[in-house]
């Protein structure tokens, strides 16, 4: 919905993404992988996240180094040394009663988030924090149950400034952030699984007032979702401001099938989490070792590397930005080009025979699956014009299916492109079918395909399109 | 002509079973059946380590078959019942935790083990370690085997009072705020706070956080030395343990030139009390002692500052007991808040909940930054402070307590006045520095003969130290035996 000036809608996102570690933040306790829905409840456990008496937290540092990176890749402020503090609230799936998480010293502050081309969203702070388990409710047996799995699995909480201001805007944030765990190899990002999870943060108030009363969507998971939820809060409140009505500050869901927001919690329930520094825990320290390893290792950001792409290769910027959809596509394409240097075919080869072929065999791009070498041979046939376009397609099944590509080039491969051959060719056709003759020239310009198709028909398709075309043109032409 | 085996000194029997003259069993078994004579009127043991027997035949078949025995072979330890075993239950003396199995031990105990001691039996406590006279356990107090009628001190009572009583050659207790070293002086044994982060609390059902040590008891400086030394060192389980090594101490020749100061303006010292250490400190001086008296200006405010920590972190680590996943569980719960609130109300008792009502409320909105935030920065000040004082003496001397041991059911009724007998010991607790209770006599009182302690503190590290100035103290100040159960 547009507002109707002087109104703005000021909208903040705080994003909870699992880190890739093995095991949990606090303990060794093995992370499930995959999907958690297919596991059995509370078979990733340990004393530690199960807050038995007498066991304590100690760090991982691969969570710390993930957290970095993601951090220093972001442009934040990361902090040699930041403190642990436990969040207190009572439920369920919060076995020791408290979170250990970061209050008033994070491992990051700072730092931008590049959405598109001179767009970025500034961000407040990351911190590191430790996953509560779940609670599943069962309201036909009337009981809750408790999955541990999860607790205490390792997650940055990742805050943005108030500084979007409309739906669009926080889902192309959303998206573009999705992207950089990803490529950056922090976490695997499977929204499904509940590795990545946004609450937006949304208030109404008009230009040049002070913020407005924000209400909090939380459990909102898929991109879609959050920007029919932030579209359908944005109404809500704008009808409540309209009449004069207060905006209460509340914790809202997002209700699917009914298409609004509906309240979860209210502030007459809102926790005082009686934060105090973690006393089981040392700072959490970044040695100046492992902030040259990770600003050393830091790959060229998606938004980056799509802009290179256009500048040096020439490139369109859909197919730019396609083509950075993931490091591996990226790097894909870059394989290739080490070995022919021919951007613009390849681009769009890449992004349309071999993703669409590939798609329809339900295979992934990989080296192994199609190596880039392969690829790149396959690519200069066609561009030596030993291969017509068609014939490279059915070169790339070829492949595919594992057979050598030069053998079966010089079985089925070569386009007829000598020209001698192609002027017999359609000499002959021209002498063979008079009526056809005589009917393109009185202008039937239909039956130049004619000739084209029956050429091909008696090279088996290996004719040089281009080529037989300017001999067949000029040989009709002649006869006028 | 010799002696009951349980009456010898921990590195005796030791040596005893090493040497071969005794078997480890003998020695487990002589024990066992003093406890179980005894045991009756002091009220020490909670359960029995079902291993204890398996441990001492293995260390057996161990000399037989010719293999290296450790320090500790074969002696028996009482282990405060907030220690977690994995061979009986750990109930912290709590209605909460009746019945609980942990599934890992801790860490004190693998060492301890590994050097070749016997874990016999858990000691009765103070619920969570929050008491001072062992009164506020679920299944009842333990008493002073000086004198029924009188309290052991606690938390760590049950320890105390076996290990004076001769149930065990020593035992583990925790301290808090002087829950070691406070009956450890009741009960006329030796007690010793480590340096915070020398021992590993990995196994200890956490009362408060920042402020607590595992620590041995023992009846002589030795024998301390010996488990202390078996359990200190860092463990990757606890992050909060220093890396620093045990460093030899050479043993003081004599006590000419040693510096040590006398804390000065204790308010509420016992006369008894007062006229004891003065003794004391006479004849350190005699010997040669410097003595140097110290004032701390923020005395009085430790107190206050120790127990708005100490309950805060109380209220935070004992969150976790909801009877959900383990413990005490309220029967058919209407929701999750009944649940919660019946466990919890069921499960703790009164002095346990006015601690976790007390710490909720300095850590609440609004109130952080008087209370919690406050205390940590006298906290800070008491910490600067004593490490000037330490630069001109190598130990800070005082009572351990300003009282002797009161009667069962004296302060039942006034929470504060318990609270009031911390105050010396828990300056050492939120320093973090090291501290030693050594007897140094009995009172005279007319009916009962009361043991007195005299509480040595040091700087950081110094352990080693502080138990051979107790040792000097010791042998200035010989106590005769505890005689209960004496035939």
């Amino acid at each position: 919905m547009v507002l109707p000036e002087p109104w703005e809608v000021v909208i903040g996102l705080e994003v909870h993404v699992q880190l890739k570690t093995r095991t949990k933040l606090f303990s060794d306790c093995p992370v499930s992988g995959g999907s958690s829905a297919d596991l059995l409840p509370n078979t990733f456990t340990d004393p530690i996240s199960l807050g038995l008496p007498g066991t304590l937290p100690t760090p991982n540092a691969e969570a710390i180094r993930l957290a970095t990176r993601l951090g220093l890749a972001l442009g934040c402020e990361v902090a040699p040394l930041s403190w642990m503090a436990r969040k207190h609230y009572f439920y369920a799936d919060l076995p020791k009663g408290y979170q250990i998480s970061q209050h008033h010293h994070p491992i990051c502050r700072g730092g931008a988030v590049p959405v598109s081309p001179g767009v970025e969203v500034a961000l407040t702070r990351i911190h590191l924090e430790e996953d509560a388990g779940k609670t599943v409710h069962d309201a036909r047996r009337g009981e809750s149950q408790v999955d541990l799995n999860r607790a205490g699995v390792a997650l940055v909480e990742i805050v943005s400034e108030p500084v979007m201001h409309s739906a669009d805007e926080a889902v192309a944030y959303l998206k573009a952030l999705h992207q950089l765990v990803i490529w950056l190899g922090i976490s695997d990002g499977d929204m499904e699984a509940g590795n990545f999870r946004c609450d937006a943060n949304v208030s109404l108030r008009r230009k040049g007032e002070a913020l407005g009363t924000r209400t909090e969507i939380k459990n909102v998971n898929s991109f879609r979702f959050v920007g029919l939820a932030i579209h359908a809060e944005i109404q809500r409140q704008f009808s409540l401001l309209s009449q004069g009505l207060p905006v209460i500050q509340e914790t809202r869901g997002w209700d699917e099938t009914k298409g609004v927001t509906r309240s979860l919690r209210s502030k007459e329930d809102a926790h005082d989490y009686r934060f105090f520094p973690e006393p089981d825990l040392c700072p959490i320290a970044v040695s100046d070792d492992l902030f040259a390893q990770e600003r050393t290792t830091l790959p060229e950001l998606p938004l980056t590397r799509s802009q290179r792409f256009q500048s040096d290769w020439g490139l369109a910027s859909t197919e730019a930005l396609s083509l950075t959809d993931s490091r591996e596509r990226a790097d894909y394409f870059e394989a290739v080009l080490s070995y022919l240097n021919e951007p613009k075919l390849i681009a769009s080869w890449l992004l349309n025979e071999v993703l669409g072929t590939l798609a329809k065999l339900n295979l992934t791009l990989s080296n192994d699956v199609l190596a880039p070498d392969t690829l790149a041979k396959l690519l200069t046939y066609l561009k030596a014009g030993k291969l017509s376009g068609r014939l490279a397609k059915e070169g790339l099944q070829v492949v595919l299916r594992g057979e050598d590509l030069d053998d079966w080039v010089v079985r089925h491969g070569g386009q007829v492109s000598d020209s001698a051959q192609l002027t017999a060719i359609a000499s002959s056709l021209i002498e063979q079918f008079p009526n056809q003759v005589a009917e393109y020239l009185s202008g039937k310009e239909k039956l130049f395909g004619f000739f084209v198709g029956q050429a091909m028909k008696l090279t088996q398709g290996k004719a040089n399109p281009e080529e037989l075309n300017r001999i067949l043109r000029a040989l009709l032409e002649a006869r006028r | 002509m010799p002696k009951e085996l349980c009456f010898y000194s921990l590195g005796t029997q030791s040596e005893m079973v090493r040497r071969g003259d005794i078997s480890a069993r003998e020695l487990t078994h002589a024990h066992l059946e003093r406890l179980q004579t005894h045991d009756g009127a002091l009220h020490t043991s909670l359960a029995l380590c079902e291993q204890a027997l398996e441990i001492a035949d293995s260390i057996d078949n161990q000399r037989h078959l010719g293999e290296a025995l450790g320090p500790l072979a074969g002696v028996p330890l009482a282990i405060k019942d907030n220690i977690v075993t994995q061979d009986s239950p750990t109930t912290a003396g709590s209605r909460m935790l009746h019945g609980f199995r942990g599934p890992y031990e801790a860490t004190v105990l693998t060492r301890l083990k590994s050097a070749g001691a016997i874990p016999l039996f858990k000691a009765n406590l103070d619920a969570f370690g929050m008491g001072s006279d062992t009164s506020r356990s679920y299944v009842g107090p333990s008493f002073n085997p000086w004198s029924l009628a009188h309290v052991p001190g606690g938390s760590s009572g049950g320890s105390a009072a076996a290990v004076a009583a001769h149930f065990a050659a020593g035992a583990l207790g925790s301290d808090t705020g002087g829950s070691i070293r406070q009956p450890a002086s009741f009960c006329g044994v030796v007690g010793l706070k480590p340096t915070y982060g020398r021992v590993s609390r990995w196994g200890l059902v956490a009362y408060a956080s920042s402020l607590e040590q595992i620590g041995p008891l023992a009846r002589t400086t030795s024998d301390a030395r010996l488990l202390f030394e078996a359990m200190a060192g860092s463990d990757p389980r606890d992050s909060t343990t220093l890396a620093q090594a045990l460093s030899p101490f050479a043993p003081r020749d004599s006590l000419k030139g040693v510096r040590l100061g006398v804390l000065q303006g204790i308010e509420g010292l016992d006369k008894e009390v007062e006229q004891h250490l003065s003794k004391v400190y006479s004849t350190l001086e005699s010997e040669g002692a410097v003595l140097v008296p110290v004032s701390l200006p923020h005395l009085e405010h430790a107190l206050s500052a120790y127990y708005l920590i100490a309950t805060a972190e109380a209220s935070s680590n004992l969150g976790r007991y909801d009877g959900l996943r383990f413990g005490h569980r309220a029967e058919n719960p209407k929701d999750l808040s009944d649940l919660y609130e019946r466990s919890r109300s069921e499960g703790f008792g009164e002095e346990v909940k006015r601690r976790i009502l007390l710490g909720t409320f300095a850590l609440s909105s609004g109130y952080y930054d008087a209370y919690y935030e406050r205390a940590a920065k006298v906290r800070t000040l008491l910490i600067q402070q004593l490490a000037t004082v330490f630069q001109t003496c190598e130990a800070l001397l005082s009572p351990v307590a300003p009282v002797l041991p009161w009667l069962h059911g004296q302060h039942h009724r006034d929470p504060l006045a318990t609270y009031l007998t911390d105050k010396l010991t828990v300056l050492a607790n939120l320093s973090g520095l090291p501290a030693l209770s050594v007897p140094c006599g009995l009172s005279s009182q007319q009916t009962h003969s009361l043991p007195i302690g005299l509480h040595l503190m040091g700087p950081a590290l110094s352990e080693l130290s502080l138990l051979d100035l107790g040792h000097w103290v010791e042998r200035l100040f010989p106590s005769p035996a505890c005689p209960f159960g004496r035939s």
